[in-house]
């Protein structure tokens, strides 16, 4: 980040709003508590997934809002690191490793880090092979590569005598992370780890977006050609950030699967793919700071439905939550497509008509 | 052919595919399509070899896999009008093929009189409704919309999808429902004995009417001015407008024959199945597919992908894990992509249409 | 004197059309060499091949006795050839100056990661990268609209950026497609001077131009196509007199004026 920037003081707002939160939920002064002010709206658990999907978001607005390039399978990468941490925790005894390292407070840390890594590098080889293809084509390769890696995790990874994955019923009784003997557990304490990575995450992305990197993102979106033409390897800017966006898909899977103790596959389908697209087309994909805005604005939408609006007319039950939902998203997409934050002119995501 | 149509036939259609030597790119192109079915099928019979296969089980899986074939090729061919006409992959595709049999089955329990007549009637009845839901989606959501990015009208069909699976959900619960097979009208299908292998009564509904709709869309698109005129749009959208044809209620036309497409594919698959709320996104999905493999612009493409898919797919289904059966539309979807862009059928390498 | 660039016996064809047929040409370094001949003769294609967005059916072209045939554009780039496209390609929403970033790209060196945890390295060159970029802008008279946005500009200013913007990359050979398209008598003669000052720093220039007279003014070396066929090469003035020339510039003659 460059000192003094508005992203700068961006930064230090977004500081103070999560610390804020935070000590409410943390000491509750008077009483007072996050969910009570805003009654009953945002609650502890709604802002800790807010954090864990700005962490993918950030990666996917840089892979689609700066390169162009549409992912519409991102939430395999979320379920890669969620589904890596929750096995190597859970069920290291089946894998052979020694049960002293296993119950290490260590151990889920360098699982997560590992993850990331591993993905980064699985991504960045089908990346090189799939981005060759643009426009809807790269999208329905990015949705194919999605399903398929929904279908192995909830098919047992194809070797369903050891059970890894747990089939539709997915992985229980992940343990919490702890920072030595200290617990980062309950959620007002894994809210703060969340959001330190979230805004960690945020600082890397305005970095990538201030950066000749950036540029060369960006230059790749208006004009391949022209970006090839002075000499951007544009394929392998394109590995590089689709790996780059994965890892960070991994992270907050990690994150997501030591939040919920529980992993199941339904959370990683095509539908949370879409949703993640959703997100970020609300936020507004040529920007960082959309990340969290799109976040919030679609996980407050959900809320406001689930709490609010569905429980005002008896008639209508939970049921109705999709409906409303995609319609929802309908008219979002016709009336309002640019997202919450343009910080500049854009061009379509891909083609125009 | 001018310079610049010169130019422009190497980036058809958005496909980047880094050009090798032309001739050599044609016929490595198509060697590689013959190679890889070849190789998947020697692959898949080998599989099924080792289980213990034998020439009477390969009948009956590529039986099945053209029954179900069939069904693929009529929702593909529903994805190619909308795509040609309105350049959108329509992801409500699925709602259509949805719709259709569970309307018939609601109709059918309403209605009194004898069988025959009730499947007639409410058969009818549910397509023409589904072809009024198909228009009036386009009216109510695209058309307003038709300015917007690609991106954002694929979410738009997305949103359509999501919410009209829901109010499935609310109006018919998640509970499979039984259509009457065509033959027995009743629960039981009647089974027909070829050899030592055994064929549904239904199967041959599927493919007679499978056949007649092909029929129909050519008589259609070759005889009539309507189908002329749509196939007009299809070629050259503002050619075609600049020669006085309403673009605009060709694309609704489109969806109304897509969603009659998808209606007519889900209802005869119907008494084979048992048909629920969302059976849509995986029959959606897997005609996309086939679409795909048949080029996306391409009516005869989109049959032999549809019939391609079902054998290939009941082949793998065949000797692979139950849950992986679904995998193999996916990585066939990828392959495509990235091998023969332009469809099976097209035996031009760059350019081509 | 050794060629800079050597296109020997290049064919092309597109689904069994046939676009360039064995056209064999050379530039020397130095040069301001023209490329004519009518619409449809095969000039932009040989520029695409040339600049590796196409890859020719046939033949070989050597930059600095090296051949370049089958190399990626961003290969061919670092190599030093640097191109501008005849339909103007230019990043919408990004400014000039960062248009001319872009052309410097190369000199960045700099991976994802270590942008996203913005080293000082990146700090320093990108101070340097500005100042080299604000002096290109200097030169070619555009530093009075660093900060405009590029789509926003005429058509004659964005042609200027895209020039701006292959001459970043420190080419030895610029590729011109057409640099006088769209432009105005008085336009079209600062555009000439440019070329001849930037061919006076040393850089090749190899144009495609549509205008004669501008070409006739401007280039060395002539070399005429039509129908995907060298017809001929030399100077100007003698190529001018060439009566296939003079031929096949006859069912186009709009096109010499």
């Amino acid at each position: 980040m460059r000192k003094g920037s508005p992203d700068t003081w961006a930064f230090a707002g977004a500081v103070g709003v999560v610390l804020l939160l935070g000590w409410l939920e943390l000491r509750r002064p008077g009483g007072v508590s996050i969910a009570r002010i805003s009654g009953g709206l945002l609650t502890i658990d709604l802002l800790i997934r807010a954090g864990i999907f700005t962490i993918i978001l950030v990666g996917l607005n840089l892979l689609m809002g700066y390169a162009g390039q549409v992912s519409l399978g991102q939430a395999a990468f979320y379920g890669m690191g969620a589904y890596f941490s929750a096995i190597l925790t859970v069920k290291a005894a089946v894998l052979g490793i020694s049960p002293a390292v296993a119950r290490a407070w260590w151990w889920p840390w360098f699982v997560m880090g590992g993850a990331a890594v591993l993905v980064g590098v699985f991504s960045f080889l089908i990346g090189w092979v799939i981005l060759r293809l643009r426009g809807h084509y790269l999208a329905m390769a990015t949705l194919g590569l999605g399903i398929m890696v929904y279908i192995v995790l909830r098919e047992n990874l194809g070797i369903p005598q050891l059970n890894l994955t747990g089939g539709f019923d997915g992985i229980v009784d992940i343990p919490r992370l702890h920072l030595g003997a200290f617990a980062l557990w309950p959620e007002s304490r894994y809210y703060f780890l969340v959001w330190a990575v979230a805004l960690a995450t945020i600082v890397l992305g305005l970095n990538v977006v201030h950066s000749p990197v950036g540029r060369a993102l960006r230059a790749i979106h208006g004009s391949e050609a022209a970006a090839e033409s002075v000499g951007i390897v544009v394929p392998l800017l394109k590995a590089q950030i689709f790996a780059l966006s994965a890892s960070l898909a991994s992270l907050a899977g990690s994150l997501y699967a030591h939040f919920q103790a529980a992993v199941v596959p339904d959370t990683f389908g095509f539908v949370p793919s879409l949703e993640l697209v959703v997100m970020s087309a609300i936020g507004g994909m040529a920007s960082i700071w959309g990340a969290p805005l799109g976040v919030l604005a679609v996980l407050l939408i959900q809320e406001l439905l689930r709490t609010h609006v569905l429980g005002l007319i008896p008639a209508v039950t939970a049921e109705m939550e999709p409906v409303i939902f995609g319609a929802l998203l309908v008219l979002i997409m016709m009336f309002w497509p640019g997202g919450l934050v343009s910080s500049r002119r854009r061009r379509p995501v891909w083609g125009e008509r | 052919m001018s310079e610049q149509g010169l130019q422009t036939t190497t980036g058809d259609r958005g496909i980047l595919l880094r050009p090798t030597r032309a001739s050599l790119q044609r016929f490595g192109r198509q060697a590689a399509l013959v190679a890889v079915i070849v190789l998947v099928g020697l692959f898949l019979v080998g599989m099924g070899h080792r289980v213990g296969y034998g020439a009477a089980d390969y009948l009956q899986l590529l039986v099945d896999g053209l029954q179900i074939g069939a069904v693929y090729a009529l929702v593909a061919l529903g994805f190619v009008v909308v795509y040609r006409v309105t350049g959108v992959i329509n992801f409500a595709q699925g709602a259509f093929v949805m719709l259709g049999p569970m309307l018939t089955i609601t109709l059918f329990g309403s209605l009194s009189g004898s069988p025959v007549f009730r499947l007639v009637v409410s058969a009818l009845g549910a397509v023409l409704f589904v072809a009024a839901v198909g228009m009036a989606i386009h009216r109510l959501t695209l058309h307003p919309a038709r300015k917007a990015s690609a991106l954002t009208r694929i979410i738009i069909t997305v949103g359509v999808y999501i919410s009209v699976q829901g109010i499935a959900l609310i109006a018919w619960g998640p509970r499979p429902y039984v259509l009457p097979a065509f033959t027995t009208l009743q629960m039981v299908d009647r089974l027909v004995e070829v050899g030592s292998i055994i064929i549904q009564a239904q199967t041959f509904w599927i493919w007679g009417v499978a056949v007649a709709m092909l029929v129909l869309l050519a008589l259609f698109f070759e005889r009539t001015v309507v189908g002329k005129a749509m196939r007009a749009c299809a070629v050259n959208r503002i050619a075609a407008q600049l020669m006085g044809i309403r673009v605009d209620r060709m694309a609704t036309l489109a969806f109304g024959l897509a969603a009659v497409l998808g209606a007519v594919a889900g209802i005869v698959l119907s008494p084979a199945t048992r048909p629920t709320y969302d059976m849509g996104l995986e029959l959606g999905l897997k005609g996309f597919v086939a679409a795909i493999m048949g080029g996306l612009v391409s009516f005869p493409g989109a049959v032999v992908g549809g019939i391609a898919l079902g054998i290939l797919e009941s082949l793998w289904g065949g000797v692979t894990l139950a849950g992986f059966k679904d995998l193999f539309a996916f990585l066939m979807l990828i392959l495509s992509l990235l091998f023969w862009p332009q469809g099976i059928l097209a035996g031009k390498g760059e350019g081509g249409s | 004197m050794d060629a800079l660039l050597e296109v020997r016996e290049v064919s092309k064809s597109f689904d069994g059309l046939v676009a360039l047929a064995e056209v064999t040409l050379c530039i020397h370094p130095g040069q301001i060499k023209g490329l004519i001949g009518p619409n449809g003769a095969g000039k932009t294609t040989l520029f695409n091949l040339i600049a590796g967005t196409l890859v020719p059916t046939a033949g070989d072209i050597r930059f600095r006795g090296q051949s370049i045939v089958g190399l990626p554009p961003y290969r061919i780039a670092h190599l030093g050839i640097s191109r501008t496209f005849q339909n103007v390609q230019i990043f919408p929403g990004m400014t000039v100056l960062e248009h001319v970033l872009v052309g410097l790209h190369r000199y960045t060196l700099s991976g994802v990661l270590a942008a996203a945890a913005r080293t000082r390295r990146i700090k320093g060159t990108e101070a340097a990268l500005r100042e080299r970029a604000c002096a290109l802008l200097d030169k070619l008279g555009l530093a009075a609209w660093a900060d405009t946005p590029v789509d926003s500009l005429p058509f004659g200013l964005q042609r200027m950026v895209e020039l701006a913007r292959a001459l970043a990359t420190s080419p030895q050979l610029l590729l011109l497609d057409e640099p006088g398209a769209g432009l105005n008598p008085t336009e079209k003669a600062a555009v000439s001077q440019l070329i001849r000052k930037i061919r006076d720093e040393g850089v090749t220039v190899f144009l495609v131009e549509h205008d004669m007279q501008m070409m006739m003014g401007l280039a060395d070396e002539v070399a005429v196509l039509d129908h995907g066929m060298l017809l001929a090469e030399g100077p100007p003035v003698e190529v001018q007199r060439d009566p296939q020339v003079i031929a096949a510039y006859l069912g186009e003659a709009d096109d010499v004026a």
